[in-house]
């Protein structure tokens, strides 16, 4: 193995796939340095579910290459999933357990010992202590997509797969999220994430990279990307609000306001 | 990993046993339609029905035990079928663990919870007026074919569970499990039915299954039929489980 493999956490060479006659995937190559966030932006049906899932060993890829914390995902799958957590597009808990049952559950799976310290951790971490003893299906949408990053940071992984993290929340659950991803990139944590949202690339990206019709077309830093366009002529504009500012100062529970006071998710710094 | 294998079956196991007794009317609804139809047969149509043997209701057990199983993989299918929709199957598929458990512990569940329901299904049984002379043996026998069928009735279950696309697609495949003991010996013998129907009858699975249990609770000779029985059962869960498995690899790789 080269030492220039293991300066990326995920590494995908050539990447093809088909579903029958539709093909997803026309060559896809993108590297994520570790403990990076790294964004793959593409409308519906751009590919990044495919691409997720043949890095999570769910899908076999047809042709090119991949390799996740320095494994072959096609040869030496059983190291790949030790080395990463997948996060999948729809929140994939467990309905009819409680919140601290599906986190001893994925814990216990994982092997590891005292699961149930593991998971009352993970409860004050992702603010769930309270609902830790209900049902998963009485949680919001929010505190099920906290409750699914959580249980996917158990065991420590050092990659972490995000797909389409914040599709179908609230602007309130959304920032939670970004605080969460946030926080596991500062602990050294890689994280690939997907979205079809522009402003979440740019809120958390070190690198965006866009899929477009099986292919990435651009890779680069936010900056980077601004500069592919004329440079910005200066206008004088008066700053307004966004909806989103209005929406979250009515409504006065901005979950981790700008004081920091009630910053719960996240690992302790 | 496949040192893990137990465990991860275990802890799985212990999960969707959760599932069940957090919601016991699967048990409850899967013991209903058997007990419903028992209680028809033996006191709407029984007194019509001619024998041969002594209690209508000693001669509809079997039969009835049959439809309880059919009627309680239906929620096998169901449960996988949730698991796959709800992407929690990925979850498990993408952790480090044994992968065949995930299968393995929603078939062990399945037993499980069907045993309950058969032994719910005994119980109102006896207290419509079964009975048997049957030592333990004979006993062990009858528990033994049925768990053999309950268990390759289960792999077959899983195979909609995997590759349906609408929850009713998931269970709609019970539907002739629960009819064929209808045409079989189950309900009344075989004697009385035209040519071409009899011909099925007597050599499709359940008839074989129900007279060789029928004939060990009522300590008779069992004869050729339990070889049959078994060699249905054997034969049910080696197609089913193949089939099974090579969909599942399909599906996840």
């Amino acid at each position: 193995m080269t030492t220039q493999l293991q300066d990326h956490a995920v590494r995908v060479q050539g990447l093809e796939k088909s579903y029958q006659e539709l093909t997803v995937l026309r060559g896809v190559d993108f590297d994520v340095a570790r403990g990076s966030i790294f964004a793959l932006l593409g409308s519906n049906g751009a590919g990044k579910t495919t691409v997720v899932r043949i890095l999570a060993t769910l899908l076999r890829a047809d042709a090119g290459s991949a390799t996740v914390n320095g494994f072959d995902v096609a040869t030496h799958p059983g190291q790949v999933r030790e080395s990463f957590s997948l996060t999948g597009q729809f929140a994939a808990v467990d309905e009819v357990l409680t919140g601290r049952e599906n986190l001893v559950l994925v814990a216990r799976l994982r092997h590891l010992t005292d699961p149930g310290r593991i998971a009352d951790d993970l409860l004050d971490r992702f603010s769930l202590t309270e609902a830790a003893g209900r049902k998963v299906s009485t949680y919001s949408g929010g505190m099920r997509r906290r409750l699914d990053i959580a249980m996917s940071l158990i065991g420590d992984p050092p990659v972490i797969f995000l797909d389409e993290p914040t599709t179908g929340l609230d602007p309130q659950a959304r920032i939670e999220v970004w605080q969460a991803v946030k926080a596991l990139a500062e602990s050294g944590t890689t994280v690939l994430l997907t979205t079809q949202y522009l402003q979440e690339a740019e809120q958390l990206a070190d690198r965006i990279a866009i899929l477009h019709q099986g292919r990435i077309i651009v890779n680069g830093t936010l900056a980077e990307l601004k500069q592919l366009l004329p440079p910005a002529e200066v206008e004088h504009v008066e700053k307004q609000p966004t909806l989103e500012d209005v929406f979250l100062s009515l409504v006065g529970d901005r979950p981790h306001g700008d004081t920091g006071q009630h910053r719960n998710v996240g690992p302790h710094e | 990993m496949t040192t893990h294998v137990l465990t991860d079956n275990a802890v799985l196991l212990g999960r969707s046993l959760r599932h069940i007794s957090r919601s016991p009317d699967t048990i409850i609804t899967t013991a209903v339609t058997p007990i419903a139809m028992m209680l028809l047969f033996v006191y709407v149509f029984g007194g019509a029905i001619s024998t041969g043997t002594d209690g209508y209701v000693n001669y509809l057990l079997p039969g009835i035990l049959v439809i309880t199983i059919a009627s309680g993989i239906a929620y096998t299918a169901y449960r996988l079928f949730l698991d796959m929709q709800s992407g929690i199957l990925d979850r498990f598929q993408s952790m480090p663990i044994a992968r065949s458990s995930v299968l393995w512990a929603h078939v062990l569940t399945s037993l499980v919870a069907t045993t309950v329901s058969l032994v719910v299904v005994v119980l109102v049984g006896l207290l419509m007026g079964f009975r048997s002379g049957a030592g333990v043996l004979a006993w062990l026998a009858v528990a033994g074919i049925l768990f053999l069928l309950t268990l390759a009735l289960t792999w077959v279950a899983v195979i909609p569970g995997l590759t349906a696309t609408s929850v009713d697609g998931a269970s709609a495949f019970s539907y002739p499990l629960i009819f064929l003991p209808f045409i079989s010996s189950a309900f009344v013998p075989t004697d009385t039915m035209p040519g071409p129907v009899r011909v099925f009858a007597e050599n499709q699975p359940v008839t074989a299954i129900v007279d060789a249990i029928r004939d060990l609770l009522a300590q008779q000779p069992v004869g050729t039929d339990i070889w049959i029985a078994l060699v249905w059962c054997v034969g049910i869960l080696v197609v089913a489980y193949l089939v099974a498995m090579v969909t599942y690899r399909r599906k996840t790789a």
